[in-house]
């Protein structure tokens, strides 16, 4: 352990810099998003992510922005294990009949203002799943969406994108206090 | 002692490939129940078919000669003796087999619905489909004794997982029952296959979990061309068999930092994340796609390795055999971690063979059997790897097991970017036969897959997918029980059992 600690110590990490040359579209979304987390929401956005039927496979990139490459911390975004600690609904899949339910109330335990993120080609329509008898097809059919990040799965980049798009977003929609 | 194959007799059904399904009487489909019972046969499915053809089927490997067959059984009373009564790893599925078909299995020990949440419109919706009831509330199975309280949590769980829900009957800290409700994430998937063309439902496939798109579309894929008699090229076989080492290595590397982090030693989950990126960029270097979804297709694969591909996943794959064992001696010498992980959680040799538990949880407590060796599967057979068996059963065996599978993947990747065929990556489908049945069973990171479908002409006419997880996620009910509460989602994370690829 000692010999790995030193060397994490020594090399530094392997978090995508800033300003990474050879990973332009990175630094250049980090920088925004920072910059714009700090000035309208202090430094700080709680996100709570929600499986209303995914594949999993969103699931999955989303634990991504956690690893040390996207370091989703860095820029004061976090994801939380309540939706009464949560600004922002992160949320996957075509919206499952038997999932109905339990997200509407995962949205209403969450406190104004909030904001709902649908990620996926499936949180959009349904997706290659639109159709069945098992699905609602969409999460704007059941909570308001305030943006989808689309993919299949969207990758981590992609996803960081989005949460800017949010940022934008909220701060065209949310009056000056 | 008379084998499996002779007492399933009945009248063939054409073309069904590559193994003999049979149609067979009620009294030879419990005699195969039986043979279940008692040790000589896994059950490796059960599902059925509505309509016309409204029949139950069953896929079971024999114990000594490995032979599988499918037997088949004609419902026209909508009703069949129930295998669950005699063998308990058939309960899920015939309660399944009910909720979806509304077909009933006489005798069965348990008859609440299973996936139908009472959320639908709509009852038995892939049989005589009808306006769904008013729902009845759920009985969970009652629980006796002094000093016990209930904990349910879900479907929403606190972290990025899927939903199910878990009702644990605890005596203080010790878990005494803990019960699953799953069919959070059902999608209907097998209602859509339906009638669409063999092309949607390679794509419905790859979405039937998603942390295992590979192996489900190369299970799909296999099936298809069995019903249709094609065979893919040998350059497609080595490169399928390539996309399904590095699902395995991305899928098992995550898993073993996560269980990790779960005994707070988030050291091993950060470190291990970063092999993960690096196994899934080289994914998106290689194929285009960080999972690699769409990217087997029935009749081949859909992306060729060129050769920056190979050169960078060579790269790639010098790194992680440098990294990774530090990584496996930091496991190794940390004995508060071991602490949590040894002796927690344990799955008996007894409980694994029963339930013909696949994957790290089935080789963990013993059950030597992976699809890759047998029945086998190109390009596998020419490949040379070893299949890891330890009998501990905790938490630690089933580390140690992906442990040694990370090892042994890398092995084969190496091989198989050094003997990579050269050639065309897919033949097309109608070079083969216009209809037929197909079975297939491939070995995806957590297990195997069974795919079962049957084709007339571009369409599939049926197609049912059975998840590693159904025969896992039992197992965890009993393996949980007299540990304590915290010590769950050490055990759950163990498992990592599918909850899509398990709801459908």
């Amino acid at each position: 352990m000692r010999r790995t600690l030193i060397e994490s110590l020594m090399r530094g990490p392997v978090t995508d810099p800033r300003p990474a040359p050879d990973d332009a579209a990175l630094a250049e979304l980090s920088a925004s998003v920072d910059r714009k987390a700090r000035r309208r929401l202090g430094r700080s956005l709680a996100i709570r992510q929600i499986d209303a039927g995914s594949c999993n496979g969103c699931e999955l990139e989303i634990h991504a922005l956690n690893s040390a490459f996207y370091d989703l911390e860095r820029f004061g975004l976090r994801f939380v294990a309540s939706p009464r600690h949560a600004d922002v609904l992160l949320v996957t899949g075509p919206v499952t009949k038997n999932m109905r339910e339990a997200l509407e109330r995962t949205y209403r335990a969450t406190p104004d203002p909030k904001w709902v993120v649908a990620v996926g080609d499936c949180a959009l329509d349904g997706g290659v799943f639109a159709g069945s008898y098992a699905v609602v097809g969409g999460v704007s059919n059941v909570v308001p969406v305030d943006l989808h990040i689309r993919g299949c799965p969207p990758s981590p980049s992609d996803l960081l994108k989005g949460l800017i798009a949010l940022l934008d977003y909220v701060s065209t929609n949310t009056a000056a206090p | 002692m008379p084998s499996l194959i002779s007492i399933a007799q009945g009248r063939l059904v054409n073309d069904h490939r590559p193994w003999l399904r049979v149609l067979v009487t009620p009294e030879i489909w419990s005699a195969i129940a039986k043979e279940l019972a008692a040790g000589r046969a896994t059950l490796l499915g059960l599902w059925a078919d509505a309509g016309a053809s409204c029949a139950v089927h069953m896929a079971v490997m024999a114990e000594d000669t490995k032979d599988i067959v499918v037997i088949s059984l004609a419902c026209p009373k909508e009703e069949f003796p129930s295998v669950g009564a005699l063998h308990p790893p058939a309960i899920r599925l015939e309660r399944t087999v009910h909720s979806l078909y509304g077909l009933k299995p006489i005798g069965a020990p348990d008859s609440r619905p299973w996936l139908d949440l009472g959320f639908w419109d709509v009852q038995f919706p892939l049989g005589a489909r009808s306006a769904a009831p008013p729902a009845q509330p759920y009985e969970f199975l009652p629980v006796e004794g002094e000093n016990l309280h209930q904990i349910p949590v879900g479907p929403v769980h606190a972290g990025i997982i899927e939903p199910g829900h878990f009702r644990f009957t605890a005596s203080g800290e010790t878990v005494v029952r803990l019960e699953e409700r799953l069919g959070y994430v059902h999608k209907g998937i097998e209602s859509l296959m339906a009638g669409a063309t063999t092309e949607h439902a390679a794509k419905l496939a790859a979405r039937a979990s998603g942390d295992s798109t590979v192996a489900y579309g190369i299970a799909f894929a296999r099936a298809v061309e069995a019903a249709l008699k094609v065979e893919a090229p040998p350059r497609a076989h080595y490169l399928r068999a390539l996309m399904a080492e590095l699902e395995r290595l991305a899928n098992h590397l995550g898993d073993i930092g996560a269980i990790c982090n779960d005994a707070s030693f988030a050291i091993m989950h950060a470190h291990c994340g970063i092999l993960r990126e690096r196994v899934l960029r080289a994914a998106q270097f290689c194929f285009d796609h960080r999972l690699m979804m769409d990217r087997v297709a029935p009749g081949g694969v859909a992306a060729d390795l060129h050769a920056e591909g190979a050169a960078f996943l060579k790269d790639v794959l010098r790194q992680l055999r440098q990294t990774f064992p530090r990584l496996v001696e930091l496991y190794d010498n940390t004995a508060s971690l071991q602490d949590r992980t040894a002796s927690t959680g344990i799955v008996d040799a007894a409980s694994a063979r029963r339930f013909g538990a696949s994957g790290f949880v089935g080789r963990a407590s013993g059950r030597d059997f992976d699809t890759r060796k047998n029945p086998g599967y190109p390009p596998y057979r020419e490949l040379d790897f070893e299949v890891p068996v330890l009998t501990d059963g905790d938490v630690n065996a089933r580390v140690w097991l992906r442990i040694r599978e990370v090892e042994q993947s890398f092995a084969l990747i190496e091989q198989i970017i050094e003997r990579l065929p050269q050639g065309p990556i897919a033949v097309a489908l109608d070079e083969g036969v216009r209809a037929g049945e197909g079975l297939a069973l491939v070995e995806g990171f957590r297990g195997d897959v069974l795919v079962s479908v049957k084709l007339d002409g571009d369409r599939v006419v049926r197609c049912h997918l059975r998840d590693p997880s159904w025969f896992q996620w039992p197992l965890l009910e009993a393996a949980i029980e007299g540990n304590i509460v915290a010590d769950f989602p050490l055990c759950n994370k163990s498992f990592n059992c599918s909850y899509s690829g398990h709801d459908l």
